[in-house]
Formats: C-alpha cells, structure tokens, sequence
C-alpha cells in the first residue's frame, strides 16, 4: 500500500462523517443549473429587467398621467411632448394624451402576445406531445389535421371574421390563438418522438405507468426547455402580428389603441408630428429586442451544449 | 431444481415487418427475424446468463419476455398464466414480479427528475393510498440496500456515476420486490471495477431476496461469474443451454466453441499460444436467414444435410445443444 497511515485515517474519518451525515443532501435540478446560467447571462438579464419595467408601466405607468386613454384635451391638439402640460409624450392630431395612450396601447399588444405563446405552450405541447407519443394512426390524424388548420389562409380568416363579427379585439385573440400553437405542436411532436425511445421511458413501461402519466410526468418536462424557448420568441411575433393586423385597420376598435394602431396613426403625421410615430415604436422595438435577447439567453441557459 | 419454473417460454418469435419498397401493395413484406423460437424454462431463484454476438437478439428476447416489443407467435407462460394473451390492464399486474433493469444507466432515469421520485415511481404506480412518509421511508431502506447513502434522496441523477446512476436503476427495479429481474446488459456501459460491484451486488441482493434473473451480456467472463445456466444465441436461435460450469467447461456447439476461443485468459503466457478459432464470413442477415440450421454458413463441421431441417436443442436438460452433428 503507497497510502501512508494519517491519510487513510483522514478516508476513514471521512467516511464516517459521510455515514452519519443526517442532513439530507439537496440536488440542484436541472432548471436550477439554467437559471444560474441564465443570470450570468448579460444581455438577457438587462432584457429581463427592461421588460419587466416596461410591463409594469403598462400595467400601471397609465394611473401617472392626469388623462384617460380617451380623454380629449381641447386646448392641446397635436402639441410635442412637454411636461408643463402634462403630456409627456405630447397629444394626437385629436388632443389625446400619447403618453397614457402608448401604455395603454402596451396592454393591447402585450396581451395578445402573451395570450398566443399561452395558448401555444399549453395546446401546442399537449397536442404535440400526444401525436408523437401516441404514434401511429392516431399521429397521422392529428398531424393532417393540422396541416389543414395550418394551410388555412391566414389573412383571409381574419378579414372573414371582422366582417362578419365586426372589428373586436376578442376576434384577434381568437384567430391568433387559431394558428399560434401549430408550429409548437409540431416542435413537441418532433422531440417527443426522440424521447420516446429513451430508456427512461420504456422503463417508466415497465413499471406500470399510464401512457397520460409518461406524457405529463415524463414527456413533458423534458421538452419543457424548448417549449419555453420557442415560446419567449413567440411572444415578439405575436405582438408584431397584432400590430400588422391593426396597420391594416383590422385590429382594435377606436378609442381603444395598440401599439401597431399607434404605429399607424403615427405615421400619416410623421412629417409634421414626428412623436406620434417614435414613442410607440420605441416601446415596440425595446419591447420585442428585450423577448429575443431573453429568449436567446433562455436558450443557452437550458441547453448549453448547442452553444 | 425439482420445483415449478416460474417462467416458460415456448418457441417464441419476434418478427419486425420491414416496409419494401415496391410499389405493389400485394408485394410480400418482408420480415426480420429477430428471435425466431426460444424455448427455456426458468426456476425460482435462478440465475440465467444469455450470451452471443451483437445483434444476434438478446436484447429484443429481453424486451419480449417483458412486454416491450410485441412477439409474433409461441408462448410465454408466467406462473402458469400465458403473458401473450394478456391486455393492458394483465400487464399491469404482471410488472409487479417482472422489472427489468436496462443497458445505459444514464439514460435510464429521468433527468428531470430526482433520484428519490424516481426510484418511487413503480410504489406510486400500484400503492397510490401510501403517504409521502411510507414511500420515503421504503425508498431509502432501498437505497440502503443498493449501497447508497440516503441523504443524497433529493438529487438529480446527472449528480451521479454510472455505477451509482445503475444502482439506482437496480434499486427502482427492486423496490416492488418483484420475482424476475431482467437485466438488459446492466454492466456493459460500465467500467470494469464497476462492474464487479454491480455484479456483486445483484448477486447478494438476489441471496436476499430470491430473486430470478436473466442475465444479459456479451461479456462471457461476466456471465460466467453470476449465472447458473447459460444460453448462446445466434441470429435469433438458441445454439446451446446449459448449466454455467458444464458449458464453459465443455462448449459442445461449434458456435459456441468459437465464442469461448474468443476470450482473453488473464495469463500472458497461455494467451499468447492460445489459437483463436475465428469464424469465416459475415453474420448472415436475418430478414433472409440462411435454411435449416442458421449457422451451417460458417459453421467448420457443416454439411449438406445441415441446409434441410433446422436443429432443436437436444441432450440432456444440463446441457443441451443444437447441432445433431455434436449432441
């Protein structure tokens, strides 16, 4: 033996220690790892915090300015941002406060957004999850159908129920909910179906569990990491599709706003009221930089090797 | 061995249809033979060590015997009920004394989940009423028993070793005190001092709690060291049974003889004269496997008669052979 006599006394000492040790050992999951990744990640913890005070202003920043988003102020019709009068972010060609119309506008969009990435991590996974796990006949059947949702044109569809319901913004949240979680069902579909041939799946076979219980226990968490990823890059499309909807006049009813009402009004005034179009842009595009910096740094957090 | 086997298996086949790519639905679809009738009994208490070459269908035999794959035609009857005709609510039932313990120890757990939940899932599964502490509680006597500290119940198992991530396969597949363990070369992902440990430990667990088990492995000195009987596969077929030491001692099967020249003596001397008596040719595919006896193309003592009828296994029960040429 090269092992001199204190030091093998020290392993047994140590040893010992180990057996008696009555503290239970904490594990560090996974999801711990990743957002200790992610808070080392720069960029997309100042996106976080941005973000996090931009959906705090929206949510409340509208109680600070002395005006409603509809409010008319008759002796300020299209005036630049000025403090005294308490338009911070200046009037619209209708005299309304721009600064409590962009934050309530925010709401809008920022709705929409997190209610499509909602709809499209909690419909997208199930559905996805089932096809792929499932497999078979019953995969066929999902995933055509899904095809036929998803070659539906899309702009037809809304225009179809604007005219037929009249412009509402429930329509939006509806037609974006529609289509939202098409592209996550096929994501999880894809990566359920390399997990199935796991070992730890077959073994979970093995020990009796049920085919829902190997879906919600087994399948799901492990496909959770690009779900989360694909859905904070969700979030941006949403918002800019929702924007893109109201440019064209189809999105939400007056007095109400959103930011890509905002966005439009905004800019038939560009020449002679350029703050109309920049404050709401501005929110916008920090807006959607923040959910790509903090879906990107989500990425690299939870999967470190596809660095 | 005068008791009731707890497990026989009768001609079993296991058959994956292979899509062709003719255009004709009528085309016959072709078929892989990936075990094409075994048959073995097997005893309470008993070790079986089941050899032979990659892809020769250890592994899908494994997977029939548990359910995993479905099989094509034979019987496999569990303490006198028969598995095959069994539905999924049958099954169920069944996995209470059948459990397998798989190849990859890693990728055998959850990695999301901690190794306490883990190893609590079959007791969750078919003892819903026990409380939290019951299962806690049965779980780190397990962990114990497996050799691991208790403490380290709330870990994740990327925390892990292999050695250790395989015994917490092996306690996950003991904790429901089954009957018949299956081990789908639990060792082979292993390094070699590992493996005497887990090795080891099964052996003493199976004392404890008498267990069966069907050894899986493609290293022979492994399968030499735990098992009471032997079976060689090729290419789906059974070539010999025996008892461990009658095998080893005197393989009778051309097949196997080649298979047991084939491992390393840990003796420089002898090693180095030792003549390997190398097979020729490939391993016949087995969508188109050759008639009669499955072996006869590389088989040295082959001859005509061997394409026409394909050989049982014959001799006494200790050691049994498939080759009428030998037996």
């Amino acid at each position: 033996m090269i092992t001199n006599k204190p030091n093998s006394e020290a392993v047994s000492r140590f040893a010992t220690q180990l057996q008696e040790a009555p503290a239970e050992v904490e594990g560090r999951s996974l999801w711990q790892d990743a957002r200790r990744r992610f808070m080392h990640n720069k960029a997309a913890m100042i996106s976080l915090i941005t973000l996090s005070v931009i959906i705090l202003l929206c949510l409340f920043g509208s109680q600070l300015g002395d005006f409603t988003y509809d409010d008319i102020d008759w002796n300020a019709m299209q005036i630049a941002p000025d403090t005294a009068s308490g338009h911070f972010f200046g009037t619209d060609s209708l005299g309304r406060d721009l600064f409590v119309r962009t934050l309530v506008g925010g709401q809008i969009s920022l709705m929409v957004g997190v209610l499509g990435a909602l709809v499209a991590i909690v419909i997208g996974t199930l559905y996805g999850a089932m096809a792929g796990f499932i497999g078979g006949r019953t995969d066929s059947f999902m995933m055509r159908t899904l095809e036929i949702l998803n070659s539906f044109p899309f702009m037809f569809f809304v225009i179809l129920l604007v005219t037929f319901f009249g412009r509402n913004i429930m329509l939006i949240f509806i037609a974006i909910g529609a289509v939202s979680w098409l592209d996550m069902a096929r994501i999880v579909r894809g990566q359920t179906l390399s997990l199935k041939s796991k070992e730890f799946i077959e073994a979970a076979h093995v020990c009796g569990v049920s085919t829902w219980a190997i879906i919600t226990r087994h399948i799901v968490p492990n496909v959770l990491g690009i779900v989360v990823v694909y859905a904070t890059l969700l979030v941006p499309s949403m918002i800019l599709f929702e924007s893109f909807l109201s440019y064209l006049g189809l999105g939400v009813q007056e007095p109400m706003t959103s930011w890509g009402a905002l966005l439009n009004e905004g800019s038939k005034t560009m020449e002679v009221a350029p703050w109309q179009l920049l404050f709401p842009a501005g929110f916008l595009v920090t807006t959607l930089f923040c959910f790509n910096f903090v879906g990107d740094g989500l990425r690299d957090a939870l999967d470190p090797k596809d660095r | 061995m005068s008791t009731q086997p707890i497990l026989q298996v009768r001609d079993l086949k296991v058959h994956f249809d292979i899509k062709t790519s003719s255009l004709w639905p009528w085309a016959p679809s072709l078929a892989l033979k990936a075990v094409d009738g075994v048959s073995l009994d097997l005893y309470p208490g008993e070790t079986l060590g089941v050899v032979g070459e990659s892809g020769c269908g250890k592994s899908t035999f494994a997977r029939a015997l548990i359910g995993l794959v479905k099989s094509r035609a034979g019987s496999i009857k569990w303490q006198g009920q028969e598995l095959l005709e069994l539905d999924h609510h049958g099954w169920r039932e069944i996995r209470k004394d059948i459990q397998m313990i798989f190849q990859d120890p890693l990728a055998s757990l959850n990695p999301r989940m901690t190794i306490g939940d883990i190893i609590a899932e079959p007791l969750r599964t078919f003892y819903p009423r026990l409380n939290k502490q019951e299962v806690t509680d049965k779980v780190k006597t397990m962990m114990m028993k497996v050799g691991l500290l208790p403490n380290v119940i709330n870990r994740y198992p990327h925390e892990f070793s292999g050695g250790q991530c395989q015994r917490i396969g092996i306690a996950r597949a003991l904790i429901l005190e089954p009957k018949l363990v299956i081990c789908d070369e639990p060792v082979s992902a292993l390094d070699v001092s590992i493996q005497a440990q887990v090795v080891n430990l099964l052996k003493s667990l199976q004392k404890e709690m008498g267990l069966s088990l069907i050894f899986i492995a493609h290293d022979l000195s492994v399968v030499k060291h735990i098992s009471d009987r032997v079976m060689v596969m090729y290419l789906g077929n059974q070539v010999e049974l025996g008892q461990g030491k009658a095998l080893y001692a005197d393989p009778k099967h051309p097949y196997t003889k080649a298979l047991m020249s084939a491992v390393p003596i840990p003796d420089p001397d002898i090693e180095r004269n030792k003549t390997i008596q190398l097979l020729e040719g490939d391993l016949p595919s087995p969508i188109n496997p050759p008639s009669g006896c499955v072996f006869r193309t590389r088989c040295p003592i082959a001859v005509a008669s061997c394409a026409e009828q394909r050989p049982t296994l014959q001799g006494e029960p200790r050691h049994a052979v498939a080759c009428p040429r030998v037996a």
